[in-house]
């Protein structure tokens, strides 16, 4: 194929960055059913996903949550009157467990720990870590790529469930411990409104993140070239590609999921 | 045992090798040797599928790998033993874990007998008491002996050496050309050695090829090296600013 100059070359990037990271899942997907099993790793991934990004996870999804039951105060009081605010309690609770904590969690997880394996990774790469691996007859996938991208596959979700509580409890505690709405009103609507499958919801979008952010990590990182400065860009672009893909693929499966399972 | 033929690699403009031709047979120590920047670690790269060439065939034990697929490549790739030239050691890793790298993974050995191979290789590199160490605690040519004992820990059958002397006291250097000897005496390995150092390049090699603008040049017996007409391998032997090289 002749690659010139021309206008049509960004398709092609565009066209070629998408093979590289449609192999790659491929490749790991396959990867993940076969020994041998890097044991060891897996688990010092679900920590350093897990456990090490609880402290971020805390603070936004309870800031999160503030905001978010601030404002929902601010819009029930406004359009339908003192005294409804109570009825923004299953708003709340399906505004942030179907979409902000998944995605405040995806994108923190992606700048903390996305970042992390592309420099990890980018590293290795440039320092001939990589080659050392094929040379050993070990498959780089197996041993870096498919550890992460399993962690962060059931890592995520967990965050995000502890994300949800944390944020609940925020706009619970926003509501009903600043502005004085009336509690028993406020926790009888939310029980009787709020579902489980918008728990569920979000946890799904979040294990998706999660292949989105370890997938994408790892592949930027096992393209780094150029010296530190290379790691250093492979390492932004992960950030931003990631970061934008999620935000894409969550409209796009707010809009393919059911929005509740009992109609 | 290996056989490489018209072999062509290029990145971008900058056409590396440009034809190579080698044979080394089984049990051989061969050194390739050449001025920096000739191609030898490409060579070597894409001898045990690290590049892949743009031309040329490689066959090791009569199978060509140019031309096998990723899975297949794993297999082959474990009959070599690599050393980088610079170390490549894994550095999240232990020394002893680096060592034991291949061996865990790829043997059925228990894990006493893989004790004792990790402690035997680091023996044979002349390193003892650093199996708990970083690999940033260690000074360059400790790490090039890692690498060295990461490579020769699972018994390859074929050993590929690059400068493993450069960055080590002259005196390790010895030692290590020893143990290159040793390999083939006692294991029987194969060996591909690249160096620039000619006084270990006569002590280790069966024959000695030279690397220059992409093509093998020259190759022959420590001693008809020593006693080539051939200007370029002169140049390069005696190590001299004069003569037809000209790019340095
Ligand atoms: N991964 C790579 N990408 C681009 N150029 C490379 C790469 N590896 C080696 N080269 C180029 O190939 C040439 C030969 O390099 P090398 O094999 O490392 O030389 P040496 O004989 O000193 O080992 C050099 O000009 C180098 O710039
Ligand atoms: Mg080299």
């Amino acid at each position: 194929m002749n690659r010139g100059k021309g206008w049509l070359e960004p398709l092609f990037v565009f066209l070629e960055n998408l093979g590289e990271i449609g192999l790659l899942t491929w490749k790991t997907l396959k990867n993940i059913f076969r020994p041998p099993w890097e044991k060891s790793i897996f688990i010092q991934q679900l920590e350093e996903i897990g456990v090490r990004s609880l402290p971020v996870v805390s603070l936004t999804a309870a800031f999160g949550g503030l905001v978010f039951g601030l404002q929902t105060y601010i819009g029930f009081h406004r359009y339908v009157g003192p005294g409804s605010e109570a009825y923004g309690g299953p708003i709340i609770s399906l505004g942030l467990s179907k979409e902000l904590i998944p995605i405040l969690v995806g994108l923190m997880v992606a700048g903390r720990v996305g970042s992390a394996m592309t420099a990890e990774i980018g590293t290795m790469k440039i320092t001939e870590q990589i080659d050392a691996l094929f040379s050993l007859g070990a498959d780089p996938n197996k041993y870096l790529v498919v550890p992460r991208t399993v962690a962060a596959f059931f890592m995520l979700p967990c965050l995000t469930l502890y994300g949800d509580v944390i944020g609940m409890l925020g706009g619970f505690v926003y509501n009903i411990m600043i502005m004085g709405v009336n509690s028993s009103i406020y926790l009888k609507n939310t029980l009787l409104y709020f579902e489980l499958w918008d728990l569920i919801t979000g946890l799904i979008k979040a294990s998706i993140f999660g292949l989105i952010i370890a997938l994408v990590g790892c592949w930027q990182g096992l393209k780094a070239e150029g010296g530190a400065a290379g790691v250093g860009r492979a390492t932004t672009r992960s950030v931003v590609i990631s970061s934008i893909v999620i935000l894409m693929v969550n409209f796009f499966l707010s809009k393919v999921l059911p929005a509740s399972l009992s109609q | 045992m290996i056989r490489i033929v018209e072999l062509h690699k290029s990145f971008r403009e900058n056409h590396v090798l440009r034809g190579v031709n080698l044979e080394i047979a089984k049990g051989e120590t061969r050194v390739i040797c050449g001025q920096s920047g000739s191609g030898k670690s490409v060579l070597i790269k894409t001898l045990i599928g690290l590049m892949k060439p743009d031309r040329g065939q490689i066959w090791v034990d009569g199978v060509e790998i140019t031309s096998l697929s990723e899975e297949e490549l794993f297999k082959i790739r474990r009959k070599f033993g690599l050393l980088f030239q610079n170390a490549a050691l894994f550095d999240s890793l232990t020394v002893e874990e680096n060592v034991r790298f291949g061996l865990e993974r790829y043997t059925n050995l228990s894990p006493a007998e893989i004790q004792r191979r990790v402690k035997e290789a680091l023996e044979l590199v002349g390193l003892r008491g650093v199996e708990k160490l970083m690999p940033h605690e260690l000074s360059g040519g400790m790490k090039k002996r890692v690498g060295l004992a990461r490579a020769i820990a699972y018994r390859p059958q074929i050993i590929l050496y690059d400068e493993p002397s450069t960055g080590i006291d002259p005196i390790r250097a010895d030692a290590i050309n020893d143990l290159i000897i040793a390999m083939k005496k006692e294991i029987g390995v194969t060996s591909i050695v690249i160096t620039h150092d000619m006084v270990s390049a006569y002590k280790v090699a069966d024959r000695i090829s030279m690397l220059y603008q992409g093509k093998i040049i020259a190759t022959g017996t420590p001693d008809e090296i020593r006693k080539t007409v051939n200007p370029i391998v002169r140049q390069f032997i005696t190590g001299s600013a004069v003569g037809p090289i000209k790019e340095y």
